[in-house]
């Protein structure tokens, strides 16, 4: 009988520990190539090449950053608090990696006889893990700002973290507006429903997704929204004076921040792992769960190019005008959209 | 009030519309204007595998020039180094003695001969001065090094290869330039 539970218990932990080796490292590499892909296509917006020499067409250029930034001198300001000082990208980072746990990647495939979920967590709150993780974002931002000791970067700290706990609370709204649609916290059960139902979540609730779009904007510190580190207004704002790879760390984290914010973007509005006009049940599961990984990835990584995009078209917002429109505009919009969606659904579902 | 010139505009003062205050419609503008440009033909040129071409009178590295039968022209007057803002160059004269009389055009010449390229502005000066047409200014320009040492260029550096020993050299390093010889 121990025996018996004891075979049980080791398969699940290694299931587990293998899928949250593969989700990281996916997580590093996609961010790392990220970094590649944005001077790429910055360059492309610009009528210029971007990087070509490191390897062919420029592969090898993040490898080449990452060794640049472990080779660099560690900086610690004098008179700031160390502990502190290192333990703020280390949040950053923890928090950016840790909302990948409940992001369903794919359908089940079945190895060695079991059915494997490809998914680290399948929380019947997934959603609002997500939301609570997103707020403790907030301090791996403040922390390393306190802890430089430096005028600039404490107002640079300041200045994201009100931006970020302001975009929450349109993005939280705008959620509710879906979750009524939806009834389902648990993210694989969204995906399972705009799979077996008629149309992606995106046609039920384009508002939603329109302001789900621009605070997940403002909630990774892209532009327009990226004044607490526009080089020019704030000199570096909040990591002025991290250098080597807790500088890396930061950096890391914000493209990291990208890809899981287009993954939870595109499963919550856009069907997740469903492969458009192809009925699933009707392949072998493991073909069936990589489509769906392919279908995953080519809407994440689209809507990482139109980050990417915005982000080499418009001018940045000044402060007032950010705060202006997280309160001001996206807030009542949002509300009102949560209130003409339980209308409807009270209207159609009667 | 009257205006000043025929060439006033009339700028558009109206406040804006619900959709021009909605900023979206403005921005999906912007946006299509930016992927044209990502699928238009790059202006950035591969160097070093493509150059652009240098104009003939671009003034780059200096060159101590020979005549057509290989013999060195500078005779080590001074007056470059005189002429010279920066005071690049230096050099030491020497006699020539009976059995150099292939190597040299005229009875004295530059022993050592050295331009230091950090103090160098290539202005071209040296060439306007020279009464032997034995500096000119080429089409190469100075490439980057380590050390301060490596930039101080002797006469061997200089030195234009010999048009009868190494023909092809000699035509490449000449370049665009006129032909030798019309100043004396």
């Amino acid at each position: 009988m121990n025996h018996f539970l004891l075979a049980i218990n080791l398969a699940l932990i290694i299931e587990k520990l293998v899928l949250i080796i593969v989700v990281v490292f996916a997580s590093l590499g996609i961010a790392m190539y990220a970094t590649y892909g944005e001077r790429k296509v910055a360059a492309f917006m610009q009528d210029r090449r971007g990087p070509n020499r490191a390897g062919p067409f420029g592969i090898l250029q993040p490898v080449a950053d990452g060794l640049k930034l472990f080779f660099k001198e560690e900086i610690i300001p004098n008179f700031s608090n160390k502990l502190l000082f290192v333990m703020g990208p280390c949040l950053a980072m923890l928090t950016a990696i840790m909302t990948s746990a409940v992001i369903p990647w794919g359908d089940h495939i079945e190895i060695f006889g079991r059915s494997v979920n490809l998914q680290i967590a399948d929380v019947n709150i997934g959603m609002l893990y997500i939301f609570g993780v997103l707020s403790l974002g907030v301090y791996g931002i403040m922390i390393g700002a306190w802890a430089s000791n430096n005028k600039f970067s404490l107002l640079g700290g300041l200045r994201a973290a009100s931006q970020i706990i302001s975009y929450e609370l349109a993005m939280g709204i705008s959620f509710i507006a879906l979750l009524m649609v939806t009834g389902s916290l648990s993210l694989k059960e969204m995906v399972l429903q705009q799979q077996t139902g008629a149309w992606w979540n995106v046609v039920y609730q384009p508002l939603g997704f329109l302001i789900f779009l621009i605070c997940a904007f403002a909630e990774c510190n892209r532009t327009p929204f990226d004044l607490p580190e526009a080089e020019n207004e704030l000199i570096g704002g909040y990591h002025t004076e991290y250098s080597s790879m807790k500088l890396g760390f930061y950096l890391f984290a914000e493209y990291i921040n990208m890809f899981i914010s287009s993954a939870v973007m595109a499963t919550l509005f856009f069907g997740g792992y469903d492969f458009p006009f192809v009925d699933e049940s009707a392949l072998s599961p493991n073909f069936a769960a990589i489509l769906g990984i392919v279908a995953l990835m080519a809407k994440v990584f689209g809507f990482i190019f139109l980050f990417m995009w915005v982000r080499w078209t418009i001018p940045r917002f000044r402060y007032d005008q950010l705060m202006y429109l997280g309160w001001r505009i996206l807030i009542p919009l949002a509300l009102f959209n949560m209130l003409a969606t339980g209308a409807a659904i009270l209207y159609f579902h009667k | 009030m009257q205006a000043l010139t025929n060439r006033v505009k009339q700028v558009n003062r109206s406040p804006m519309n619900f959709l021009e205050r909605l900023y979206l419609p403005a921005i999906f503008q912007g946006m299509a204007i930016t992927l044209r440009h990502f699928f238009k033909k790059k202006v950035t040129i591969n160097f070093p595998e493509q150059q652009k071409p240098f104009s003939p009178v671009f003034r780059g590295l200096h060159v101590l020039n020979r005549d057509a039968e290989g013999r060195e022209n500078c005779t080590a007057c001074g007056l470059c180094a005189v002429a010279c803002p920066a005071e690049a160059i230096t050099m030491e004269a020497a006699e020539r003695q009976p059995g150099e009389e292939s190597l040299y055009r005229e009875e004295k010449y530059a022993a050592r001969y050295e331009i230091n390229m950090l103090r160098c502005i290539f202005c071209g000066l040296c060439e306007e001065a020279c009464p032997k047409d034995a500096i000119y200014l080429s089409e190469t320009f100075s490439p980057a090094d380590y050390e301060r040492k490596q930039f101080i260029y002797t006469k061997q550096d200089l030195l234009i290869p010999h048009p009868v020993n190494e023909p092809e050299e000699y035509k490449k390093a000449l370049g665009n330039r006129a032909k030798p010889g019309n100043k004396s």
